[in-house]
């Protein structure tokens, strides 16, 4: 088991569109995540890593190539076989929180246990808990609204940890942050990757960010560039 | 789950309350014009059939002329006489009782009271073919009958109006130049259709006809048929008794009619309700368009709140999730429009019912058939905007601004 990685990406390609138009978006992707790993993506604006998430989020299909996620090949899974794939092991940090509006922390941080049938009682201890190892117990009843950024990103995190995911994709999680609030949530999925065993997968500009990974996956031009362990990042 | 999606959808509705409001109204307008106008439609119907069963039962009505009017041109068909309603009680097999009317009206003086009502002269037989009982006094015997003496029994309404409390037997009144005497008084029959039964004073046929009518027509004869009876045949025995007493030829039309109280009821029942029916289909329409306001907010919504559909999908919600979660809001929508609608007919019948004089009638069924209908415009009306917002693309939907 801990010899086979949690994700397999095997000559993924992806295209949009079709004919004169078409453009590809990878060209072949190969790409191996242990579990338990902390990997940070990079790379300039278009060179695939935003696709490439989206298929490591079982949000899209690879036109071409095999992925597999804990050995099931998600290429061949329909759209309701992907999200509860999504429901059951994947946890999901957007670069602009995307919280509900006017719903309060905990209510934010119930729905997934909400779409998995969890009863109120079970929600509430789940949403308590996972509000609770970001921080924020006692802002629970605030609406984002009432919340600064750091604090949203956090409720955010806690929504995406509460059903204890394998996996915690992170599209530029501190994006929209200060360098100390971005330091705290980095501290923050460190953390959870450390203490939790989460396998986290981020997606960053900021090479600062990307130093608290283990590995870091450098995207160009629709194909991995390269992939550095941490401590021998390129300057 | 499902109750959950509820609690959702309720949670939303609140949300955005006046938007919620306006969207609904047009169900709420719809549900309470059809329930408004069915119930009262039922009432008229109601009313009508109760005013004719309030002639009694087994009931046959003699008019000359034909159908209802007298008819328009050629010569007035002549009244009836005494003779003809005694040979109907003598000849004709299964007539329990026969009763001539002549009717006039005038105002009723006593002291300082008075009052307008109608004035009824018959003979002691409509009592018994009304089977309509004292609740005081007595009614007129043979003599008085016969020399058409200024007795009367009186109605409650007269009653209340001209005597108040006072014990109005053995008292007079004066009506138009009569100075009468009262006998009796007659129980109280309450609101029969669209008319008051008890607003009535009732004299021997002759003192009527000498003081108010001037002459010794009946325009109108009530026959009560005897339960043994078939009142079709006793119809038609009538019939022929009073086509040879008037002369009229075979092949020649009547020139009188008679009445069987049940098809006249049966009849205008049908007319009105054929009226409810048309009523409550224009008001049909309003639902439909209240459907079409339902769907219009919500697509509006689906595009409003992409992106959260983007995060429910993103956390695992399947696609029959969201569709769910849209439409359990629009039914929820229509529903509570549906329950205001139905209050509001409630209120508009209970304050329109006394206005037009049609009795309040609480029809469960037809409350029930509007609610379930609302209910029904939100899943259909529902269903496009909800299709919308599950096949949205995840990806798509979070980029969504």
């Amino acid at each position: 088991m801990a010899n086979e990685p949690i994700i397999s990406l095997r000559g993924v390609t992806k295209t949009y569109g079709s004919g004169a138009t078409a453009f590809q978006a990878l060209k072949g992707v190969d790409l191996d995540v242990a579990a338990g790993d902390f990997v940070a993506v990079m790379g300039p604006s278009g060179s695939g890593k935003s696709t490439a998430m989206n298929i490591l989020g079982c949000l899209d299909v690879p036109t071409s190539g095999a992925f597999r996620f804990k050995g099931v090949p998600v290429d061949s899974l329909d759209r309701d076989q992907r999200a509860l794939l999504r429901r059951r092991y994947l946890g999901f940090v957007f670069q602009g929180f995307n919280l509900l509006a006017r719903t309060s922390a905990l209510e934010n941080v119930e729905l997934p246990l909400l779409y998995r049938g969890e009863d109120k009682a079970a929600r509430h201890a789940g949403g308590m808990a996972a509000l609770e190892k970001v921080g924020l117990k006692d802002w629970w009843d605030h609406t984002p609204a009432e919340l600064s950024g750091g604090q949203q990103q956090r409720v955010a995190i806690a929504r995406a940890i509460v059903t204890n995911p394998d996996v915690l994709l992170a599209d530029e999680p501190t994006g929209n942050l200060d360098s100390k609030t971005s330091v705290e949530i980095m501290e923050l999925l460190t953390g959870l990757n450390r203490d939790s065993g989460i396998t986290v997968l981020m997606v960053t500009h900021e090479p600062d960010m990307a130093e608290y990974a283990r590995s870091i996956v450098h995207f160009r031009d629709g194909l991995v560039e390269r992939i550095d362990s941490n401590g021998e990042v390129d300057a | 789950m499902f109750f959950t999606t509820i609690i959702l959808a309720v949670r939303e509705i609140r949300r955005h309350l006046l938007r919620s409001f306006l969207t609904t109204l047009g169900i709420v307008i719809g549900v309470a014009a059809v329930v408004t106008m069915v119930t009262l439609g039922q009432g008229a119907t109601a009313a009508v059939a109760e005013q004719i069963s309030s002639l009694g039962a087994n009931i046959l009505q003699i008019r000359p002329g034909q159908g209802f009017g007298r008819g328009g041109g050629g010569p007035q068909p002549p009244d009836f006489q005494m003779a003809d309603v005694e040979a109907i009680q003598d000849q004709v097999a299964g007539v329990r009782a026969v009763a001539p009317q002549a009717q006039s009206s005038g105002l009723a003086v006593r002291n300082a009271a008075n009052w307008s009502t109608t004035v009824n002269g018959t003979t002691s037989q409509f009592f018994t073919a009304q089977q309509w009982a004292l609740s005081a006094g007595r009614i007129w015997n043979e003599a008085e009958e016969e020399s058409g003496k200024a007795v009367c029994i009186i109605g409650s309404t007269v009653q209340r109006n001209l005597f108040r409390n006072d014990n109005p037997i053995g008292e007079r009144f004066r009506i138009r130049d009569l100075s009468c005497e009262v006998i009796g008084t007659l129980a109280a029959r309450g609101q029969g259709g669209f008319q008051d039964q008890d607003d009535v004073v009732i004299m021997p046929i002759k003192a009527v006809q000498r003081r108010f009518s001037g002459n010794r027509d009946i325009r109108f004869i009530m026959v009560a048929v005897d339960d043994a009876y078939d009142t079709t045949s006793v119809q038609s025995s009538i019939e022929s008794l009073l086509r040879e007493r008037r002369n009229i030829r075979p092949g020649q039309q009547d020139n009188f009619n008679i009445f069987d109280t049940r098809q006249i009821s049966e009849t205008l029942q049908g007319t009105t309700r054929i009226l409810t029916m048309v009523m409550g289909a224009v008001a049909a329409v309003s639902l439909i368009v209240g459907g079409i306001g339902i769907m219009n907010i919500m697509l509006v919504s689906v595009t409003e709140r992409t992106r959260e559909i983007g995060i429910r999908l993103a956390i695992g919600a399947v696609a029959g999730e969201v569709l769910m979660q849209f439409l359990v809001e629009a039914v929820v929508l229509a529903c509570l429009g549906g329950l205001i609608g139905l209050l509001l007919a409630l209120v508009a019948t209970f304050a329109i019912a006394p206005l037009i004089q049609v009795p309040f009638l609480f029809d469960p069924q037809i409350n029930l058939i509007a609610f379930s209908v609302s209910a029904l415009i939100g899943i259909v009306f529902g269903y496009f905007p909800a299709r919308r917002a599950a096949s949205l693309n995840p990806i798509d939907a979070l980029r969504h601004e």
